[in-house]
């Protein structure tokens, strides 16, 4: 069976990387000329759901460690 | 077939002819069921039809207006593609009971009159339960078994409320309801019950990913859109959904990060969705209801694509847990795309239709400056993307390379999720089409420069947050592990209840056991053998002695006449002596 892997040559994982991190710097740059008139003030700040969308996943990230933390069981938690 | 042929009996009555048809004709009737139920549809008068009198009540099957059609459109297309899908399965119960469920959506969709809303709400749970247990494994059982507890306390107390509705109202015609009176609060808790509103929602994610691979489109599908059709009906503008959506929204993203089963992490997802949904509802508004509507018609086509991709990798590696997954792009390259475009569309890049429909209800949200539920909305947002965007396609298709080589999807699972996936497209790129079908005339415009870079942004920026964590090995390890969600209560809680009535009534038991059968009956026992015989021998005494009997000789006759009595030989003669004494004794007395 004919496989792909391009993702198993490194090289291309750094240039996937690279365009993400310039999709960014687009993003970032693209910010000052954009007109806004956002529902709430604070939307027509400077990457102000650049900022939303970093913290949140961040936070997201580490309270659901802490949910694991308490919920977590085995997986035969309800056979037993 | 007249025009007004109630769209939801030709499922229901085709779903029958099933057994009676045979190899491909079978297959080919099963697909053109969905095809003709979509053109009766389209072709439905407006207003109402399909009626009839029943004990002075008129039951309404069709009740086609704007709102009603969209969900009929999107319940015919997705049994089509759901029926494509499951194109190679060979057991008729499943077909028939996925058809039958459909037409149970597309009956409560229609319907006009509660009567008819009732059984075909009750329609649905039954033939739903089946596509659970036709897994045919023992957690399946389990779990369709507490699937149909759960709905069938939902089913009563809609019922509950519409027997009160029609007492109060004498009418069993119904559109907007309102939340008040106790008949509307149970109508609500019955809707809300099947729209997995929380801490109702746990059925969800126990129950659906034990269903089968096929079987779980349409449940992902049905019960849950048609409750938000329902709910959009009766209770628009009941300021309480803005807040259960809100919470709705947010909650289920933190479980479904730690979830190991990736259809457990979609069915917290659609819980998820379902509350941008009801946040909609709750504002009541044009615009907020034509985003809930809009956004549960693209809901349905890419959580389909989602639950497809996903079960396609089941279908072939009989795995779906993260722990057991990854590097399948190698070998399944167009499942991963189909899959990476359902991603694409529920974190609602532009171009793919999340976006065009989610962004509705956060506009309107915004407008009615509603700070705390725009920001937890946004939130959710990015949350959306980090476990159905990325951590479906991630760790399924790509992550750390699981060694498995499975063939690529057979084809008509392949065709159904390219269907999906290019309503998903074509409705991000030309939202027109489905503005122009929504209830309510709103000029609403999603791409404007503003949105499209301010959702780019907090969508690419989440997605840096999962890279750097992720490169930085901060992000936490899958782990096989199960959690804990309010169907503990229910699971554990009756498992406590069984042992509680269990040592209760066996303890209860012992003790009149003691009391009734050790005590009282066993001395009535000891009376009624020995009573008798010493009454005879006290009474014989005097006329004994009197007769010049010694001792010994009066001991044995009373031993005969012990032993006599303990055999239950009663001579004439012996029972007439106690006769004669009671009679003497009355006499005197």
């Amino acid at each position: 069976m004919k496989e792909l892997k391009i993702f198993d040559n490194p090289r291309n994982v750094k240039i996937l990387l690279i365009v993400f991190f310039s999709c960014l710097a687009i993003l970032l740059v693209t910010d000052i000329f954009i007109d806004k008139h956002g529902d709430f003030p604070w939307e027509d700040k400077f990457a102000f759901f650049c900022a939303y969308g970093f913290i949140s996943c961040v936070v997201l990230v580490f309270v659901a460690v802490g949910l694991r933390w308490l919920v977590k069981r085995e997986e035969d938690y309800y056979d037993e | 077939m007249t025009s007004s042929f109630p769209p939801a009996m030709i499922f229901i009555l085709g779903a029958l002819l099933i057994p009676l048809l045979k190899g491909k004709i079978k297959s080919l009737f099963i697909l053109l069921l969905p095809l003709v139920t979509f053109y009766i549809i389209i072709n439905l008068p407006h207003g109402n039809s399909g009626t009839f009198d029943v004990g002075g009540f008129t039951v309404i099957l069709n009740r086609v207006d704007k709102l009603s059609l969209l969900f009929g459109y999107i319940f015919a297309i997705v049994t089509f593609i759901g029926s494509l899908y499951a194109f190679h399965v060979k057991e008729d119960v499943q077909h028939i009971s996925a058809l039958i469920y459909a037409g149970g959506a597309l009956g409560v969709t229609f319907a006009g009159d509660v009567f008819s809303l009732y059984i075909f709400w009750e329609i649905m749970t039954v033939a739903s339960t089946f596509l659970i247990l036709a897994r045919k494994t023992k957690k399946s059982s389990a779990a369709a078994y507490r699937y149909v507890l759960v709905h069938i306390v939902g089913g009563l107390c809609l019922l509950a409320g519409i027997l009160l509705y029609v007492h109060e109202r004498g009418t069993i015609e119904f559109a907007f309801i309102g939340l008040k009176g106790l008949s509307a609060w149970l109508i609500f808790i019955g809707i809300a019950i099947n729209a997995a509103v929380p801490p109702m929602h746990a059925w969800l994610q126990d129950a659906y990913p034990e269903a089968t691979v096929t079987g779980i489109i349409f449940l992902s599908a049905l019960t849950t859109k048609s409750a938000i059709y329902l709910m959009a009906r009766t209770f628009p503008g009941a300021e309480l959904l803005i807040y259960v959506g809100a919470a709705m929204t947010a909650f289920p993203i933190f479980f479904a990060m730690i979830e190991n089963d990736q259809r457990r992490v979609l069915c917290y997802s659609m819980i998820n969705q379902i509350g941008f949904m009801l946040v909609g509802i709750g504002i009541g508004t044009d615009l907020s209801l034509n985003g809930t509507v809009a956004h549960a018609f693209t809901d349905i086509l890419f959580k389909a694509l989602l639950f497809m991709s996903v079960g396609a990798v089941i279908h072939r590696t009989g795995k779906s847990k993260c722990t057991e997954l990854g590097g399948l792009y190698k070998t399944m390259p167009i499942t991963t795309a189909f899959c990476i475009i359902g991603a694409a569309s529920i974190s609602a890049f532009p171009l793919f239709s999340g976006f065009v429909s989610k962004s509705m209800i956060v506009s309107a949200v915004g407008h009615h400056k509603l700070v705390i539920v725009w920001l937890i909305l946004q939130f959710a947002s990015a949350g959306v993307l980090h476990h159905a965007g990325i951590k479906i396609p991630f760790f399924t298709f790509f992550g750390h390379d699981s060694g498995l080589r499975p063939k690529e999807a057979p084809w008509n699972m392949l065709v159904a999720m390219g269907i999906a996936a290019f309503g998903c497209i074509f409705i991000g790129c030309f939202p027109g089409v489905l503005y122009n079908l929504l209830p309510w005339a709103v000029d609403y415009v999603p791409y404007t420069p503003a949105h499209i870079v301010g959702q780019l942004q907090l969508l690419m920026f989440a997605i840096l947050a999962f890279t750097l964590l992720t490169l930085s090995g901060l992000y936490p390890p899958d782990i096989r592990t199960i959690n804990l969600d309010t169907d503990w209560f229910y699971r554990k809680g009756a498992r406590v209840f069984y042992k509680v009535t269990d040592w209760g009534f066996n303890n209860f038991n012992t003790v009149a056991d003691r009391i009734f059968i050790g005590g009282i009956t066993r001395r009535v026992n000891i009376f009624a053998q020995a009573g008798i015989a010493n009454a005879i021998n006290i009474g014989i005494t005097p006329v004994l002695v009197v007769s010049g009997f010694n001792k010994e000789s009066r001991d044995s006759i009373r031993k005969v006449i012990k032993r006599a009595l303990s055999y239950s030989i009663y001579p004439v003669g012996l029972i007439t002596i106690p006769v004669v004494i009671y009679l003497c004794l009355m006499f005197l007395l």
